[in-house]
């Protein structure tokens, strides 16, 4: 599959999006940019305890949540899905209050940040072990065919590394036995913290597993965000009409270490994060946006400002929040009390 | 004697078993190239090769069970979890094969194999990078748990660990590992699974604890004898098996017995202590036993003051010894 | 792919002794059932239909070097590896001299000296394992070893099964891993277990090669796994090797098959029997007479009795050995 041509000198092949949908996507992908800058920096700052990165992903993820359906569709994200859950309907101020670990988060203050949930945008929860969610999401979409709900699907996510988890193939087995209403997008960076794709699987393309479970497989360049965009829809809109479950792999990179407690230059050659860094999707969007007349360089420059005065509000609002006080450990366990000796 | 943090002790005990026999090997995610996520191994794979030092898929339960094929044909795998939370996926292949495998085949077939895992709270871990998992797997018979803190301790326990010929599960408190720094024995030598370690002798009072908390402890028992008190703290090092001994002679000798641990109240190491005791010395106690552990909540949540209150602090430790002495 | 050896044609001894096999495998585990009716022994575990698969792949093992990790199925393939009938009638009686005292459900045989794994009941649990055992050969660089790991159709839904799999691919380790896909996991179909009904086109998305092959036929069984075990033996790393058999009869003799499946589709496949279909061969071609067979099936009679009757006769463990090797020190927990 070529990459999408940036020259812009071809008429941009829209995919069936609007003008507005292709700035959306764009806004979505600096959003998630410079939230996950933000929590980098906090993080330098002694603020908080600890961020993840996903820079390199905001083409898939910015992609994936303009095909999504809100207040029909499930979302069971992984991680670092930072973008997806921004494009599905949190806000920047539900992000901060999860880095901030404060109160009102949705899981007040509990879970590791990134790990949000929100009934109400159809996020599922989940936790920081890998392919457990998916499992989870395969239920969900029995859930939705049980009650017969067309129109509805399960978007779920996940690393190239979570592919080789034994609960990511027993969840794939069984969408596929059942033709459950779920999409499973694998954003493929290369790298699952140290270790590489060719230490991670005998062949390097996780789409061909498809074929062995008996369902369509794709692979698209994950950095680009409409082709990633007809992609998702495809597949969602095959699984919303009854057509079952698809398996999408989104090729993109990651630029950045696993997380604020990794040192990626022990594992990889800057030379090679400086090489892949020529893709980088964001910039290269911009250069789409400008070159075809949907955006001027005044507008993105307008649109950046916009985005970073939002972050900085968001910033700010969250820290003001008090955290949760002690008592709050002890609410939750069950739905009655909360000691086992009774 | 050199000076070393836990880090540092685990490292080198490693470096050395790898050095001395090559059926050792290690395996686990990020263990080679980056060297485990806290440099445990860092550069073990240029010198003893990536067959000897497997950067494997995420597969928690296979990370094990390969290990424990390894194992049964007499290599000597050294398995990694990255964190003790990641552990649940390798439940079957931990206490349904491995701990099964002498037992089942009546001798024929052997498994000896290490289990590292870093667990433990205290590092703004959450949910999933703070748990403590002793006491799901204590309970199991043909499985040997080591938890020591104290860095001559650990040296010597792991390398008991990776000569016995049975399964070990080797519990690493992550928080201890840079906070802890302690003298190391120059050499190779072990220290015997089953066997605690009085860290502190005194009179009034026994408390009984490992990990993290019996440095916490020590800490309080200070405190209590600058206040003119004796208090005796008694690490465990080794939860199965587990030193009777040394617990018996200790609560003979102050008549009061205190188990501290991270880990829930309900069902912890703390309960099976304290039905020993009872039932061997109860006419040699002169207070009820008690135990200060977590609340029974599913986990220590991420925000400051909830794993606060979660996790226990050598002030609250002495709040209770005080009480303890006092009744 | 790699380039794959042709196995060495099949001599008329080395037929006739895989239909013995098959022969043996059939009539000990009639033997278990029988057992079981009479109030003999509790349980024991169907193999009927497998027969062919087992002792073709049984064919290719190499004793003494090659290594198998079987499932409890795999009546037939121990036995052609070196099992004696004897040992099998020992692990259905549970006396203290099988090889687990008695310890493990029947059809768990291990021996440490023909190379059969340890197993548990747990499917797929054993899978890891025979990696761990081929990355052992790998690591020691002992060419012409391998490992021949066996398992059914519902065993490939596990988990461990996939990262199995995926980890030999990676390591190109010294692995076959059989598929005895004989339809029926207890009582779930195939097309409950999976979304597509062949298992070894799951073999390209892990990156080694797959191959179908008819498990009613002992010779293609024999030929296919040859094939894989020895490219495994020399280098070129796993196959997926998927044999298509059926299972005549219930799980085992806890089970009922009657409850999820109907006495005409088990008749239909019957007429696929590889009992009877290589006898009829070996005859046809002239290797056996009628004769000849029928003196083989008698021997083999007469080895399943004077087993079942030496086994019966041996005592149980002494439960004074509960607590022996729980470890290799002692089983007290408290010290």
């Amino acid at each position: 599959m070529a990459k999408t041509d940036t020259q812009g000198s071809a008429a941009l092949e829209k995919r069936g999006l609007t003008d507005d949908q292709l700035r959306a996507m764009f806004r979505n992908m600096l959003q998630q940019r410079q939230l996950d800058n933000r929590g980098f920096q906090l993080n330098r700052q002694g603020k908080v305890p600890f961020a993840l990165g996903s820079e390199g992903h905001e083409a898939i993820q910015a992609g994936a949540a303009m095909a999504f359906e809100r207040g029909k569709d499930i979302l069971a994200p992984y991680y670092r899905d930072l973008g997806l859950s921004l494009g599905v309907g949190l806000t920047p101020y539900e992000i901060l209050l999860s880095l901030f670990a404060r109160a009102a988060d949705h899981n007040g203050g509990r879970q590791f940040p990134n790990h949000y949930s929100s009934k109400k945008a159809g996020v599922m929860s989940f936790s920081s072990i890998l392919a457990a969610h998916i499992p989870h999401a395969v239920g969900a979409a029995h859930a939705i065919k049980m009650r017969k709900e067309a129109g509805r699907a399960v978007l779920v996510t996940c690393g190239d590394g979570t592919t080789s988890e034994g609960e990511w193939h027993e969840s794939m087995n069984f969408a596929s036995i059942h033709e459950l209403p779920i999409v499973m997008l694998v954003e493929n960076n290369e790298w699952a913290i140290s270790t590489p794709l060719h230490l991670q699987m005998g062949q390097p393309e996780i789409w061909k597993r498809a074929e062995g479970y008996g369902m369509p497989g794709r692979r698209f360049n994950g950095f680009d965000p409409i082709e990633t965009y007809a992609n998702v829809k495809e597949a969602l809109d095959r699984a919303r009409s009854g057509g079952g479950p698809t398996l999408l792999e989104g090729t993109c990179y990651r630029f950045l270490a696993h997380s604020t407690d990794d040192n990626d230059m022990t594992y990889r050659t800057r030379e090679e994060v400086v090489e892949h860094r020529k893709d980088d999707p964001v910039p290269r969007f911009e250069r789409v946006l400008i070159d075809n007349g949907l955006m001027t360089i005044a507008e993105v420059d307008a649109m950046k400002k916009e985005i970073l005065k939002e972050t900085n509000e968001a910033t700010d609002r969250a820290e003001a929040m008090p955290y949760p006080e002690a008592a709050d450990l002890y609410k939750h366990v069950y739905e009655g009390a909360w000691q086992p000796w009774q | 004697m050199a000076v070393m943090n836990n880090v540092e002790a685990v490292r080198a005990t490693l470096y050395d078993a790898m050095k001395a026999d090559d059926r050792t090997l290690i395996l686990g995610e990020d263990v080679g190239a980056r060297g485990n996520v806290f440099l445990i191994s860092k550069d073990f794979i240029n010198e003893f090769g990536p067959d000897r030092v497997i950067d494997t898929p995420i597969a928690e339960a296979s990370i094990v069970g390969i290990a424990v094929g390894m194992a049964m044909e007499g290599l000597r795998p050294i398995a990694e979890i990255q964190f003790a939370d990641f552990i649940y996926p390798a439940f079957n292949q931990i206490v349904g094969e491995a701990a099964k495998t002498r037992y089942r085949s009546n001798g024929e077939y052997t498994c000896p194999l290490v289990i590292r895992t870093p667990y433990g709270g205290g590092v703004r871990g959450a949910l999933s990078h703070s748990v403590s998992i002793e006491a799901l797997f204590y309970h199991v018979p043909g499985l040997k748990i080591v938890a020591p803190s104290f860095p001559a301790d650990v040296k010597g326990l792991l390398n008991a660990a990776i000569d016995d010929p049975d399964p070990v599960l080797f519990l690493e408190h992550k928080k201890t590992y840079r906070l802890i720094k302690g003298e190391v024995p120059e050499g190779h030598y072990t220290i015997p699974l089953g066997k605690a370690d009085v860290k502190k002798a005194g009179t009034q009072l026994t408390v009984v604890s490992y990990g993290l908390y019996v440095h916490w402890a020590l800490d309080a028992a200070n405190q209590l004898e600058s206040e003119g008190h004796s208090v005796e703290v008694i690490d465990l090092r080794s939860i199965r098996p587990m030193d009777k001994t040394t617990i018996l002679e200790s609560v003979r000798k102050t008549r009061k017995l205190l188990i501290i641990h991270e880990d829930n109240k309900f069902g912890g190491i703390g309960a099976e202590i304290s039905a020993m005791v009872a039932e061997e010395a109860l006419f040699d106690l002169d207070a009820p036993i008690r135990r200060l552990c977590a609340p029974d909540v599913p986990a220590m949540g991420y925000a400051e003051p909830l794993e606060h209150e979660y996790m226990s602090s050598p002030a609250l430790m002495a709040d209770a010894m005080r009480e303890m002495v006092k009744f | 792919m790699t380039s794959t050896t042709k196995a060495p044609a099949l001599t008329d001894e080395q037929l006739v002794a895989m239909l013995r096999v098959m022969i043996a495998q059939r009539t000990l585990e009639n033997r278990g059932f029988a057992l079981n009716r009479q109030g003999k022994i509790p349980f024991a575990s169907a193999s009927e239909g497998h027969e062919a698969v087992q002792a073709g792949a049984a064919m290719a093992f190499k004793r003494g070097s090659d290594i198998l990790c079987p499932y409890y199925r795999d009546l037939g393939l121990a036995l052609g590896v070196g099992l004696t009938p004897y040992e099998v009638m020992l692990s259905l009686f549970a006396r203290a001299a099988d090889h687990s005292a008695g310890r493990q459900f029947p059809h768990h045989y291990a021996s440490k000296k023909l190379g059969i794994h340890t197993i548990s009941s747990i499917i797929a649990a054993q899978l890891p394992h025979a990696v761990g055992a081929a990355y052992a050969i790998k690591i020691r660089k002992q060419t012409g070893r391998a490992v021949l790991a066996t398992f059914g159709d519902g065993c490939t839904s596990e988990g461990e099964w996939h990262e199995s799999l995926n980890f030999a691919a990676v390591h190109r380790l010294p692995i076959v891993f059989l598929c005895e896909n004989n339809e029926w996991a207890i009582s779930t179909p195939l097309s409950k277990q999976m979304g597509q009904p062949d298992v070894a086109k799951r073999a390209a998305g892990y990156g080694m090669p797959g191959v179908i092959v008819d498990g009613m036929d002992p010779v293609a069984c024999y030929e296919a796994v040859a094939e894989a075990l020895e490219r495994a033996r020399t280098g070129g790393g796993p196959t997926l090797v998927e044999a298509k058999c059926y299972r005549f009869l219930s799980h085992t003799t806890d089970d009922d098959d009657r409850t999820y499946r109907t006495r005409e589709e088990v008749e239909a496949h019957r007429k696929n029997d590889p009992v009877p279909c290589f006898e009829r061969t070996l005859v046809v071609r002239g290797i056996l007479t009628e004769a000849s067979l029928d003196a083989l099936k008698q021997s083999v009679l007469k080895e399943a009795n004077e087993a079942t009757d030496a086994a019966e006769a041996m005592p149980y463990a002494d439960p004074a050995t509960l607590t022996d090797n729980v470890y290799a020190d002692g089983h007290e927990p408290w010290r």
